[in-house]
């Protein structure tokens, strides 16, 4: 067995008293699409806070790195930290910058030197146009660089987002509710979109539509957060037919009729 | 509303404004001036609002373009003031009422030499050093402290405006030693020129004009680089700024110091034009006074600040005379009427104005940014 690439053990996370994540296991490997699903208020959103370093965990440890010598403790980490380690974040509701165009938008995003000196004198090499030419293509708004994101809809909004995760390259992907706002066929694309980048990339990716679910952990394994910690992991189908999966999450237990 | 979206022909447009208002200011005013054709209350009338226009653009770098309402900008003016201020002071010699080596203040104070900190502002270069420095340094602390701490919005707002009210009590007490709430004033001498001779004056207002100037194609080219688009999306989304792998408040801290000279040097011109620098000019109303100008202006511009500042100070010219005690009611209308009617403010009249008369001729509407290839208005779904 591979050293995974993130590793999540026995953390807990208290707002106010209302534990958001209790002894939560988690284990990430190279190349995995993971999918993580789970009830409102599972703890998901905070999963990833405390992943992006958003918010630091009461206990526990978060490690990111395949090799145990020089993986990084990312609770000693702060967000920009642990962005340029490769953990990328796209939001539950699209963040873009609503003033510039899609492709400052891009520009800003691509992966490269990140101070306030090397920003007021960077130039973009020939190898980074093309490099965004060929991520406009992919989320297909090409056709589009020069508007203002904010004039975008919603659903190429998200759209520009996951581009903007792809310019800067990162080892992990922690996307947030990807197809929410989107048609059917835009969620399908999307959906190929994510299996086409792992392998090259980890990706976890929370969602609630459970037609994007079944086509995203095609391949990969589905997590089911439930009260803060993992109630079950495995296979779309051993999942769905999980009891316990059934009574917590679909919340109509042995009536259920699916 | 910020500059990067603008398209090219737009920005053509607005340098070849600049260049003909800067040839006007820098050239032709103080020729007219030269000729007797202006007089030299004017022309250090336009001094000063030259000045203040330096102030509105530090105010704009931090709200418009980074999202920082300071709310005490007009300190780091002030201080800038000070610090060239003490030169002036000790270039008046043994001029004073009392005839003394020191200045008056402190012979009042009964002082009878020099305290030790006075002694190097003999030097202008080391009091034009020191017109950077100190109101730098403090931009840096403050800043540092504020940003570390992810002070943020009205917090920040208030924060500054607390620093400059702290800061003015500090300056009015006579045992500082800066001249308490009456300041300085009575200069005589400026590099070995008199300042009651129309040719100094006139230089003065030259270098504030070529100084604005400066400042202006220094925002202008700051805002088109990669760190003025990280500026701005600060402004409209900081989170996400933060998750790209930008320390925010490393370019916050930097725009904070930047924005802070800017004004600094725009102080250190208006002491000797104005003739005095006192505690006043950093009290509270004075930076919510250079807010006005850039909202009236238009914020997040570059253009706006500066005619905000120039159009509102003459306005307060003459209805300071004309009706002094409207004054602050016809300035806080004028506010309420920008927010409310033209939130773009004075600079995007002439946008509004080609859109409205578009709008009467009917014709089509431009697609919503500058754009070289065509762009459809509808998704490009395969």
């Amino acid at each position: 067995m591979p050293h995974p690439l993130l590793s999540v053990e026995d953390v807990s996370k208290t707002y106010d008293g209302f534990k958001a994540i209790t002894n939560l296991n988690f284990y990430l490997y190279e190349g995995e699409l993971r999918t993580v699903i789970g009830p409102n208020g599972a703890g998901k959103s905070t999963f990833f806070d405390l992943i992006t370093g958003r918010a630091k965990p009461d206990t526990g440890k978060l490690d990111f790195g395949t090799d145990p010598l020089t993986s990084q403790d990312l609770t000693r980490l702060n967000e920009f930290e642990i962005n340029r380690l490769g953990i990328g974040r796209k939001f539950q509701t699209p963040s873009v910058y609503t003033e510039h165009s899609v492709w400052d938008n891009l520009v800003l995003s691509l992966k490269g030197p990140r101070g306030v000196f090397a920003s007021l004198f960077h130039r973009l090499s020939s190898t980074d146009r093309d490099r965004l030419d060929a991520i406009l293509r992919t989320v297909r708004l090409d056709a589009k660089r020069s508007w203002k994101a904010g004039l975008l809809a919603h659903g190429e909004k998200q759209w520009l987002e996951i581009g903007m995760l792809l310019a800067q390259d990162p080892k992990v992907l922690l996307v947030d509710e990807p197809a929410a706002g989107m048609t059917d066929d835009e969620t399908d694309r999307t959906g190929e979109l994510l299996l086409s980048l792992a392998g090259k990339h980890s990706l976890i990716v929370i969602e609630h539509d459970m037609a994007f679910v079944k086509q995203i952990a095609r391949n990969g394994e589905v997590t089911v957060l439930h009260q803060g910690t993992v109630l079950c992991e495995g296979k779309f189908d051993e999942v769905q037919s999980n009891p316990k999966v059934r009574e917590v999450y679909l919340g109509r237990g042995k009536h259920g009729t699916r | 509303m910020s500059s990067s979206g603008s398209s090219p022909a737009v920005r053509r447009l607005e340098l070849i404004v600049v260049a003909v208002v800067a040839v006007l200011l820098i050239v032709v005013l103080p020729l007219l001036n030269a000729q007797g054709l202006i007089s030299n209350f004017t022309l250090s009338l336009w001094g000063k609002y030259l000045c203040y226009a330096l102030l509105a653009i530090s105010v704009d770098l931090l709200w418009g373009y980074t999202g920082l309402l300071s709310l005490g900008q007009a300190l780091f003016f002030t201080l800038g003031g000070y610090m060239h201020g003490m030169y002036l002071m000790r270039m008046i010699g043994e001029l004073g009422q009392y005839k003394k080596p020191i200045p008056d203040f402190l012979v009042f104070l009964g002082w009878e030499r020099l305290p030790a900190f006075w002694e190097p502002f003999s030097s202008f270069p080391f009091a034009l050093a020191m017109v950077f420095l100190v109101p730098g340094l403090l931009a840096y602390v403050f800043g540092f402290l504020a940003f570390r701490s992810r002070i943020k919005g009205v917090y920040f707002s208030i924060l500054t405006q607390a620093l400059t009210y702290a800061a003015s009590i500090m300056f009015f007490r006579n045992n500082l030693l800066l001249g308490g709430n009456n300041g300085f004033t009575d200069f005589k001498f400026i590099l070995g020129h008199s300042l009651a001779d129309p040719a100094t004056s006139r230089a003065l207002y030259i270098a504030s004009a070529v100084t604005l100037l400066l400042a202006y194609l220094f925002c202008r080219w700051l805002s088109r680089t990669k760190f003025g688009l990280v500026q701005q999306a600060i402004r409209d989304g900081e989170n996400r700024v933060l998750f790209s792998g930008y320390a925010t408040m490393h370019f916050k801290l930097f725009i904070f110091v930047v924005a802070a000279l800017i004004a600094a040097v725009g102080g250190a011109l208006y002491t000797p034009q104005v003739g005095i620098i006192n505690p006043g000019e950093m009290q509270a109303d004075k930076s919510l006074e250079a807010v006005v100008w850039v909202a009236v202006g238009g914020r997040g511009t570059l253009l706006g600040p500066i005619l905000g500042a120039i159009s509102i100070n003459a306005l307060k010219s003459w209805a300071t005379r004309a009706y002094p005690d409207l004054w602050l009611i016809i300035l806080g209308g004028l506010f309420i009427l920008v927010v409310l009617f033209l939130p773009g403010g004075l600079v995007s009249i002439p946008a509004r104005l080609k859109a409205l008369w578009k709008k009467l001729r009917r014709e089509p509407e431009p697609p919503p940014a500058s754009s070289t290839q065509p762009a459809q208005p509808v998704s490009a779904k395969s």
